[in-house]
């Protein structure tokens, strides 16, 4: 029997369903599952993680320049510390690469000093102010013309995508039912249950939770409110190809303005260099495709910041949306009458705040009414032990007991990510398998090299299928 | 844990180069060959047709039935095929090879590169759009129709108009799938000069010249491309649900790139001189890895040469003479070899392969060193985009030794 068993409620009524199955649902589903909860994880998608939370910037966050006292910059920096610590316990992918924000006119110099209090500000004391000379010291690669820096010795890197699948893959070993391919259309709020109607029929629950993303407006509209509306924000980003990560050796920050962040350089979890996001208003919110105009600015940018990497391959274009909103913070609110909690206008820092969020978002729960019954540890299962797909640490190809154990991982699929054909077996056969191609490249990296499949995509589709074989 | 092993030569890539190299070196020295795929064969594996084999095997074959002959002649000769096995790591002595067997490190006195080329993907050609399935290469196209035996759509889109992309439609058409519109950035002129009339007639397949494909469209599957007309500067919306993306060539040059070896400016290929040296002592390297990308045959030509360059190197020679670099220019995109030194042997078939691109039909090929004209010929073949430019090594009979850089060019 499964810790979650609900004491009283009816078979076909969840305790809380979490609407949204991205990095902050996901990790909300999480957290509740850790109490005598039956908690179902809704999602449009036929996958975990498959709209905004796997096209970020996929920074963890100090949270050293978020506006001091707001609430994001309270989860962001309780967020870091949880997600570092999780991280470490499941095997997610980290390095702490640290940042250094350039600053390459007179006006964002003078603002170096600014932000480093602003750290301070929000508790996070690390930072430290250099020159020009020392710029270059570190990032000898770095365009002409820099005046100085100021650097973030936490800020890190990570893998977003391991990071929900990992919150995912507990929450439904703990009893979450993750209902995926279903597009909640509406809520009926009754007396005791609100009616969600998605399309592949209705799921009932004594609560919902709003984690929707770019839905979440319109489903917080279902609920009767009118607070905010999701403007998605798209985000153009260029992966460049491995041989240029040497070009880089932290996160090289812009000095941030009013639009957000603004354009960063970056090495990436899985070896490469990232240039990005653009930030562009849109209306249309599925609308992830990449456009001439947002490459040619991004050459722009990155022109100035590091040039040698413009001449460089490029491996992967994509483009993510934010869930911005009218509001400078997130828009978390429980209403008690309703069973209902908003997660709203969640950025990008979601990715970092998720697991502080889910904290915080328990609490509101509880606060209002919800019955929080910890489940002893003892009955809780062991977190799980996420595939490892970072580039830092040791993966299977590379690891002769691994191929001892078992010669599929030392069987390489995919070239370009060696990637063995016994990582693509076991990602089949987890807990929440991947249904496309995109699915099994956030999970093993297959795929997601300079070659695109050249080499290994119909082998891989094979696998993906079944593992037919040759014709 | 990691099983340590000596060889006298390791050849890492086993397609027509690595395998001819392999033949020829076998029986007299101890030969490893490096292949990542589960079989030998190389490119030819999956590219179902007629052609192969005429320069070295002097015979014409199928891809396939190639790529058995050259696996089987390299075994039978004695060298050792290791397959499933990649190297992911070297230091030009000792190379990393992970397989399901374990990790081994192999250390050899010798190791030639052959490594081979690739097209690049839609993302390395910087195309905007949606990123949905049922966009190619041909490469993966050919895997997927003639090793998996996997559909592909059934209209489709082919991006480019060099031999491999009617390679392409070839394979399209095999899978059950029209080719509604090829498209050349080139000219009318230079796009049917690269392939001849041959295709269209044989194919009935719509080609659009001075077009190129400006955007992929389609959530889940690929919906169509929006192709922009140069000449009218028009943009029209193409509906198809497989887009390939043919040729723009670049070497697997991973390895070469990791141990420092320097590149040629315009393939990216890694420096050699005619007998195919790297810079790195006893690092050879051989086939498309060098000239993105000549026919199979030629590159197994390279096998001999590098062959004949390693048992030199492992026969005690040592003292090089220094080379004279050999650049390309404009039309010219790259030459190669790019090092010739004095007393080496003429390159491959006596000829320097370039790259050009623009059409020139009588084309008049110009040496100049120290600013100075060294040498000029005419080829009764035209340099044609998208298909090797071969260049008599006559044209550098009067470089001087101790001069600097030669340029090519073609005169205008």
């Amino acid at each position: 029997m499964s810790p979650n068993q609900p004491a009283a409620a009816p078979a076909d009524v969840f305790d809380v369903a979490v609407v949204g199955a991205g990095v902050v649902g996901s990790a909300v589903a999480r957290e509740l599952s850790g109490y005598r909860l039956r908690v179902a994880l809704v999602d449009a998608r036929h996958d975990v993680g498959d709209v905004t939370s796997k096209a970020n910037t996929a920074i963890l966050h100090t949270g050293f320049d978020a506006k001091p006292g707001s609430l994001e910059a309270r989860l962001v920096h309780d967020g870091y510390l949880l997600l570092t610590d999780y991280a470490e316990s499941v095997g997610i992918p980290v390095e702490r690469t640290g940042a250094l924000l350039v600053a390459w006119n007179a006006e964002q110099h003078e603002s170096l000093p600014g932000l480093r209090d602003k750290a301070e500000a929000n508790g996070y004391h690390e930072t430290f102010l250099i020159d020009a000379d020392a710029v270059y010291e570190r990032e000898p690669h770095l365009g002409p013309g820099a005046l100085g820096g100021l650097v973030v010795p936490g800020e890190s890197i990570i893998c977003p995508w391991t990071t929900t699948l990992a919150y995912a893959t507990e929450a439904k070993a703990r009893g979450v039912e993750l209902l995926l391919g279903r597009t909640v259309t509406g809520a009926d709020v009754g007396a005791d249950a609100t009616t969600l109607q998605t399309s592949a029929g209705p799921i009932r629950a004594r609560w919902v939770v709003n984690a929707a993303g770019l839905g979440s407006d319109h489903l917080d509209r279902a609920f009767g409110h009118d607070r905010f509306t999701i403007t998605p924000r798209r985000g153009e980003l260029f992966v460049f190809d491995k041989l240029t990560r040497p070009l880089v050796s932290e996160v090289l920050l812009p000095v941030p303005s009013a639009k957000g962040k603004g354009v960063l350089i970056s090495p990436t979890i899985y070896g490469n260099v990232m240039l990005g996001p653009t930030a562009e208003d849109l209306t249309d919110r599925t609308d992830t495709s990449t456009s001439a105009e947002g490459f040619a600015q991004l050459l722009d940018k990155g022109r100035t910041i590091l040039p040698e990497l413009l001449a460089q391959e490029v491996t992967a274009t994509y483009a993510g949306l934010r869930a911005a909103t009218e509001h400078s913070d997130y828009v978390v609110d429980v209403d008690p009458a309703q069973r209902y909690l908003c997660l709203g206008g969640i950025r990008s820092t979601g990715l970092t705040s998720s697991m502080a969020l889910a904290q915080h978002a328990a609490d509101l729960l509880g606060g209002a009414g919800l019955d929080l019954v910890p489940v002893p540890d003892a009955e809780l299962p062991e977190p799980p032990r996420m595939p490892y797909i970072g580039e830092s640490g040791v993966r299977p190809f590379a690891d002769p007991e691994r191929i001892a154990s078992d010669p599929a991982y030392g069987e390489i699929v995919c070239f370009c990510e060696r990637v063995t054909r016994g990582e693509i077996r076991d990602a089949l056969a987890s807990a929440i398998p991947p249904t496309d191609r995109g699915g099994l490249a956030r999970r093993t990296r297959a795929t997601n090299g300079r070659c695109q499949g050249f080499y290994c995509g119909a082998h891989v589709d094979d696998l993906l299928n079944g593992g037919k074989g040759h014709a | 844990m990691r099983e340590q092993r000596r060889t006298r030569v390791a050849i890492v890539g086993g397609g027509p180069a690595g395998l001819t190299a392999a033949k020829a070196l076998a029986g007299t020295e101890d030969v490893l060959v490096i292949e990542r795929e589960a079989e030998a064969g190389g490119i030819p594996r999956h590219s179902n047709h007629w052609g192969y084999g005429v320069r070295d095997l002097r015979t014409v074959t199928t891809g396939p039935a190639y790529a058995r002959r050259l696996a089987e002649g390299a075994d039978e000769a004695g060298a050792e095929l290791m397959t499933s096995a990649m190297v992911t790591g070297w230091d030009g002595r000792t190379l990393e090879v992970t397989s399901p067997n374990g990790l081994v490190s192999v250390e050899a006195d010798a190791v030639v590169l052959a490594t081979g080329a690739r097209e690049r993907p839609r993302t390395a050609r910087r195309i905007p759009g949606d990123r949905p399935a049922g966009v190619y290469t041909t490469g993966e196209l050919q895997n997927h129709v003639h090793v998996y035996g996997h559909s592909v759509g059934t209209r489709a889109v082919v991006v480019g108009s060099e031999l491999v992309s009617w390679s392409a439609v070839m394979t399209l058409r095999h899978a059950g799938a029209r080719t509604v519109l090829m498209t050349s950035a080139r000219s009318e002129a230079d796009t049917y000069a690269a392939v001849g009339l041959a295709g269209r007639v044989a194919f009935g397949v719509p080609v659009a010249t001075r077009t190129t494909v400006e955007r992929v469209i389609g959530k889940g599957r690929v919906t169509g491309v929006e192709v922009l007309d140069h000449a009218t500067g028009r943009s029209r919306m193409v509906a198809c649900d497989s887009v390939v993306f043919t040729a723009d060539w670049i070497p697997d040059h991973e390895l070469a790139v990791k141990l420092g070896l320097n590149l040629q400016p315009g393939s990216l290929a890694p420096l050699v001189d005619t007998a195919l040296r790297t810079q790195a002592p006893g690092v050879f390297a051989a086939g498309n890895l060098l000239h993105p990308v000549d026919t199979a045959d030629n590159a197994a030509l390279d096998g001999r040469r590098v062959a004949a360059s390693v048992r030199r190197w492992l026969s005690g020679a040592r003292n090089l003479a220094d080379g004279v670099p050999v650049h390309a220019a404009e039309p010219l995109t790259w030459i190669a070899p790019g090092l010739v030194r004095p007393g080496d042997p003429a390159p491959v078939g006596g000829r320097l392969v370039a790259w050009t691109s623009e059409y020139v039909r009588f084309p008049t090929v110009v040496a100049v060193q120290d600013g100075r004209e060294i040498g000029r010929v005419r080829t009764p073949w035209p340099a044609a985009p998208g298909r090797i430019f071969r260049i008599p090594f006559s044209l550098l009979a009067g470089l001087d030794p101790s001069g600097s850089a030669v340029e090519v060019r073609l005169a205008s």
